[in-house]
């Protein structure tokens, strides 16, 4: 996919784990649009994998960031002042969980992680918009990642799909918000992926034979799916789309019942 | 040595870039070779992929040396 579609442009990547990570196709993308990166971590364990990963795509920009902290947001939005002045678009692949409550009964979650999960996996994002649309006076792209667990009940996913259905509404706001500004928000929903943080939602195998077998085009997609839905919502193609969640799901969120043609599946 | 073996010693030595001499039985992923938290649910992602299996999460809570690898793959595949 080698465009010059982000020639010139520069951006924030929040959330790349390793390089199963839907950053990372996302990342690949833009790198190969001609955008020029940086990548925000949290933890050692995380820099290791990021440093390598940021190199191949010519970035050596990597900075930590915790995102529950504002001071860590604020440091890490200055280092980017510092060194660009502006920014064009911000991707925020970050959630998380208790995965202890990624499991039974969504009504026994917790308030203590109720709380957490919604700080962390929306607010985070609110919290990155602030900064980042003060440094884009010449308007932006702003992107996060959901999934359809936020609009329909999906096994395991409970407070994660509370989450996901307010971070959906905030990306609505937030794009009412900075929109006379020039700047667009959007997330993406994308069809089940197996990832890191994935890892820690149970039966996925099941789920991601269930979306093979019935989505409209019968396979699960890959994170190079989402990196050009990802780089058609960040760069200028997507310049009159604001406020949209997009499936990138195999047409999954469609579906109304099992497909006929779709075989019997067990659980494991 | 099982070809099971083999393919999960591949995996351990590739992903965590230890000498594959090191890779013996009772060898511990934390504690003998090198490896960090993140490292040991990729390495069971990895250990899901080559084999098609699921390894749940209790499961893999209890896999901590190359031998507890070998041992559950082969039973589950």
């Amino acid at each position: 996919m080698a465009t010059d579609l982000m020639a010139g442009k520069r951006g924030l990547i929040m959330g790349l784990a390793n390089d199963k990570s839907i950053a990372w196709g996302i990342a690949r993308a833009l790198a190969g649009a001609g955008a020029e990166l940086a990548f925000s971590y949290q933890g050692e364990a995380l820099k290791k994998r990021v440093d390598p990963l940021a190199a191949q795509l010519g970035s050596d920009l990597v900075v930590e960031c915790d995102v529950g902290n504002a001071a860590s947001l604020d440091a890490l939005f200055d280092t980017l002042k510092a060194k660009w002045g502006k920014l064009d678009f911000v991707v925020h692949c970050i959630g998380f969980s208790d995965k202890n409550e990624l499991r039974g009964r969504y009504v026994d979650t917790s308030s203590e992680n109720f709380a957490m999960t919604m700080d962390i996996s929306v607010y985070s994002f609110t919290a990155v918009c602030q900064r980042a649309a003060a440094m884009m006076p010449d308007g932006g792209s702003l992107l996060t990642l959901t999934y359809y667990g936020a609009e329909r009940v999906m096994p395991h996913y409970n407070v994660m799909g509370v989450a996901k259905a307010a971070l959906e509404a905030s990306v609505r706001y937030i794009a009412e918000d900075l929109g006379k500004d020039g700047i667009r928000c959007n997330a993406i929903s994308a069809g089940p992926i197996k990832t890191l943080a994935a890892s820690g939602i149970g039966d996925f195998r099941y789920i991601m034979k269930w979306n093979e077998y019935n989505s409209p085009l019968r396979r699960n997609v890959s994170i190079d799916d989402v990196g050009g839905s990802a780089l058609y919502l960040l760069s200028d193609l997507g310049s009159g789309v604001t406020g949209e969640t997009h499936h990138v799901d195999a047409g999954y969120h469609i579906v109304g019942m099992k497909a006929v043609d779709a075989p019997d599946i067990s659980k494991t | 040595m099982s070809d099971i073996a083999d393919r999960v010693k591949k995996i351990v030595v590739e992903h965590l870039g230890v000498e594959e001499a090191k890779v013996v039985e009772g060898a511990s992923f934390i504690d003998d070779l090198g490896a960090d938290s993140l490292d040991t649910v990729e390495l069971v992602m990895a250990f899901e992929e080559e084999f098609g299996i699921e390894i749940p999460d209790d499961a893999a809570e209890t896999i901590q040396t190359f031998g507890d690898a070998v041992g559950f793959i082969s039973k589950a595949s």
